[in-house]
């Protein structure tokens, strides 16, 4: 028999007791090296082991809980996914391309983790595997070809008892299944399992070391005497072409994913919860701050901000304020959808990200804004970072994700129903003077923005440490302008009468442009300006941003000079 | 055996510092997979020659050696050739300031490729998490922007306004400044940092590495600083440098592949990483193939 780098059966590479509280195991399996970690939720990952920036083995990383930090430069991957959650170099930025390590199906069963080169064969017991109370041996690594391992393990079998060879380089005779693990070509593991549990666990484990370590000695021996096996040769797949150039900072345009509404329910007066569940497998990576885009039953796109903690990709948990007098959306979604119902929502994109490399963070949340800050303050709150919550509703009530919110270790203080002229000292003292490394992040009422906004700026904080996000433009916009838009990369000229935004004008003459809010909220429609005037009517960009002039949205922005030419 | 490019075979390639070679005394090691041995003969000067059955510590008269490699000593290392080498090393002018405190500072084995250790001492990001406290610590992790070109006169990678937030720049420093690196790369395997000198904010602290290409994926590193530092005694500056490699070496050794790749498809680069994308894409344009994976053509 000789291995193959894609056989696709499925061994044992571990057992469970190798994979304690955020410990990060240095698994084997034909030729290849994997990383293999438990998170806090208990899902096994099983990884290259490797780290697509720098190829430093993730097996000396560091276990976060929900996330994997690399040694070498920090970068985060998060559980499930594998996806590139955080890169400490470039700290504002949210990782905008789809940064994703190499993932093996994995399944944790008989006290043994099991795992696969690929995905072609489901996870099948072995015969006899159900109803028992499985005890696992002590590995014993053996330098010798799997196959002769597998030939000296059958000959281990009692004469009135020959062994049983199993499917999957496995052997049993008795109550003991031995199950040997790939390595390489020359290099195995022997992992025993005995269908009960021992009498005496320290005496029976004694017992089979020293078979085991004799048969160990004889193939060793052996094997010694062979030429040695050519070693697999595996090979690191490439990156996809995009991500192999440098990177500006961009907005990914993700495929839309059907997810299933597993739960709805009354968060709190006035705002409703949905678990959004993938319909099989996990959802993508998103980094905290970031927000799907819900493709709604009547034509409509909102858009929502993730609650979830780091490595959570079963499902995520969104938020919707329930508006009395609400036309559209939310309206929609509260009234009409109903748990089983299923959605269509687009990959996570992140116009908030979070750095997580502040002294001091502080979170400030008005009403439904809890969403995305809630989102924050859990990745925060297991890297054990410090942070405040200040969460701002009209009445106790009102507080939505209370139980989330009461599972944080950090500082989390609700303000409830203070007068208008508190907020604003309440906002004053919780910010308190700036000094280096101290960053505020603040989602709700437009009101309350500039509140928090030009209270910061008072007290000495940077335009770079304030960090908002907008659910809707309140501006009234003035469309009365007219001028021409001249488009560099599709060699186009057109004109934009008072009336039309300029990506009305773009789509009419056959344009595809990405967009989603409409209102200059989302960060969909960025584009680099090259040339002219804008005229920013959005509240998406701050304001060094906007007084670059190097980039506008489309959705609503024009210009004040007579042309613009724009990057499209 | 590897074939050794021809870019590499003939360059000068560092060996050993020189008054570590014992006279009279037989000293071996590694070059581009060739077995050398050394010695220095009465009058100081080191003679270097393709090993045979020599072994380390014999005795010899160099006069004996007769088929000797060619020899260049500079900046306190003894450096040879496989092949044709230019007359000169590459220039470190600031060698030869009179004030300056020049030292070797050891060689270290690393089981990893000479280029990936050249391109771990260009990288910044990896301070905070691999030279915490000492080099950068969270929450400073930023690697602001920063100029790198290829310099065609010179035929060097040059990395310039390079700024990190350090707590403790270099043994003379006592609080956290944010410093400024100048890089160069003026040989496939050797590079030459310039950083703010905490006692002399007109000067600059510099500190070299020379790689010296063992196999394709082992290599020694050797190191040598000339510092402005008229309080620290020469046995606290090497340690302190030691320190650094001693946090990068298990780091380097659990590099896969230990190659260099130099196809921009292997590994992920971000906007921090331009000084390593300008080195990979300077060994692919050179035609260097020792110690890389060279883009598939």
């Amino acid at each position: 028999m000789t291995l193959s780098l894609s056989d696709p059966t499925w061994y044992p590479i571990a057992s469970s007791d190798d994979l304690p509280f955020r410990h990060v195991y240095q698994g084997q399996l034909l030729g290849r090296e994997l990383a293999v970690w438990r998170a806090d939720d208990g899902n096994v990952n099983v990884w290259e082991n490797r780290c697509l920036h720098r190829g430093v083995r993730l097996s000396i990383g560091i276990n976060e809980g929900g996330e994997l930090k690399c040694q070498y430069h920090g970068w985060r991957y998060a559980n499930r996914s594998a996806g590139c959650t955080y890169i400490p170099a470039h700290p504002a930025d949210a990782p905008a391309r789809r940064i994703q390590n190499r993932t093996y199906p994995v399944r944790e069963a008989y006290g043994l983790i099991w795992s696969a080169a690929n995905d072609e064969q489901a996870f099948r017991p072995f015969a006899g595997a159900e109803g028992h109370d499985w005890f696992a041996l002590r590995p014993m690594p053996v330098n010798a070809a799997p196959e002769d391992v597998l030939a000296a393990l059958a000959g281990l079998a009692p004469d009135d008892q020959p062994a049983d060879l199993l499917p999957g380089l496995a052997v049993r005779f008795g109550g003991t299944w031995y199950f040997v693990q790939p390595v390489d070509a020359g290099r195995a593991v022997i992992r025993g399992l005995l269908r009960e549990q021992p009498a005496d666990a320290v005496a029976t484990l004694r017992h089979y070391n020293e078979t085991l370590s004799k048969l160990r000695d004889r193939l060793e021996r052996a094997a010694a005497r062979k030429p040695a096996p050519e070693p697999l040769q595996p090979t690191f797949e490439k990156l996809s072409a995009d991500l192999a150039t440098m990177p500006d900072i961009a907005i990914p345009r993700g495929n839309t994913i059907t997810v299933v509404v597993r739960r709805k329910w009354t968060s709190a007066d006035g705002v409703i919860g949905f678990e959004l569940a993938a319909r099989n497998g996990h959802l993508p990576t998103f980094q905290p701050g970031a927000h799907i885009d819900l493709h709604l039953p009547n034509g409509m796109t909102r858009q929502y901000s993730i609650t979830n903690g780091p490595g959570e990709l079963m499902s995520y948990i969104i938020g919707v304020k329930q508006e009395s007098a609400s036309k559209g959306g939310s309206k929609v979604l509260v009234e009409t959808v109903r748990e089983g119902d299923l959605l269509s929502i687009s990959e996570p994109r992140n116009n908030f990200p979070l750095r997580r490399d502040a002294v001091r963070t502080v979170l400030i949340a008005g009403g439904i804004g809890i969403t995305p800050l809630l989102s924050m303050a859990r990745f925060l709150d297991k890297s054990a970072l410090p942070y405040e919550l200040h969460y701002f509703t009209r009445a106790g009530e009102q507080v939505a994700f209370r139980g989330d919110l009461e599972a944080l270790h950090g500082k989390v203080i609700l303000h409830t129903g203070l007068p208008r002229a508190e907020i604003g000292t309440t906002i004053a003292s919780a910010l308190g003077q700036w000094s280096m490394a101290q960053h505020v992040y603040v989602c709700g009422p437009g009101p309350m923005l500039e509140t928090v906004r030009d209270t910061a700026t008072a007290q000495g904080w940077p335009e770079e440490s304030i960090h908002f996000e907008y659910f809707r433009n309140d501006k009234v916009i003035d469309n009365s302008s007219a001028f021409d838009v001249e488009l560099a990369r599709s060699a186009m000229t057109l004109h934009v009468p008072s009336g039309k935004t300029i990506m009305e004008v773009m789509r009419d003459a056959g344009l595809t442009v990405p967009s989603s809010c409409e209102q200059g909220a989302c960060g969909t429609c960025l584009t680099t300006v090259i040339e002219g005037e804008v005229d920013h009517q959005d509240v998406y960009l701050n304001r060094s941003e906007k007084a670059s002039n190097t980039c506008m949205m489309t959705c609503v922005s024009r210009a004040k000079s007579a042309r613009l030419v724009l990057d499209i | 055996m590897p074939s050794i490019d021809p870019i590499t075979r003939d360059l000068w390639q560092v060996i050993a510092a020189t008054d570590e070679v014992p006279v009279g005394l037989v000293e071996i090691t590694t070059l581009l997979d060739v077995r050398l041995a050394l010695t220095r003969d009465n009058d100081g000067n080191p003679v270097v020659w393709r090993r045979t059955d020599e072994e380390q510590g014999d005795e010899i008269d160099p006069e004996t050696v007769l088929d000797r490699l060619p020899v260049i000593t500079g900046y306190g290392y003894i450096w040879t050739s496989l092949g044709t080498p230019p007359k000169e090393l590459f220039p470190i002018p600031e060698y030869a300031e009179a004030d300056r405190k020049n030292m070797s500072c050891g060689s270290i084995g690393l089981a990893v490729s000479a280029p990936r250790a050249v391109e771990n001492f260009l990288d910044m990001g990896h301070f905070p998490y691999v030279h915490t406290d000492i080099l950068g610590a969270e929450p400073h992790t930023e690697v602001k922007e920063y100029d790198v070109e290829v310099s065609e006169e010179r035929d060097e990678v040059l990395a310039t306004r390079c700024k990190f937030i350090q707590p403790r720049a270099a043994k003379s420093a006592t609080e956290a400044m944010e410093v400024e690196y100048v890089y160069r790369v003026p040989h496939p395997f050797c590079s030459v940092l310039y950083k703010s000198c905490p006692e002399d904010e007109n000067r600059r602290d510099v500190i070299a590495i020379f790689l010296q290409p063992m196999t394709e994926e082992r290599c020694r590193a050797h190191l040598l600083q000339s510092m402005i530092d008229s309080t620290s005694t020469i046995t606290d500056l090497r340690r302190f440098q030691q320190t650094i490699f001693g946090q990068d070496k298990p780091i380097l050794e659990n590099q896969y592949p230990k190659r260099l790749p130099l196809d921009p498809r292997a590994e992920t680069p971000i906007r921090a990483d331009k000084s390593a994308i300008a080195y990979r894409r300077w060994l692919s344009q050179k035609g260097i193939t020792y110690g890389v994976i060279p883009m598939a053509s």
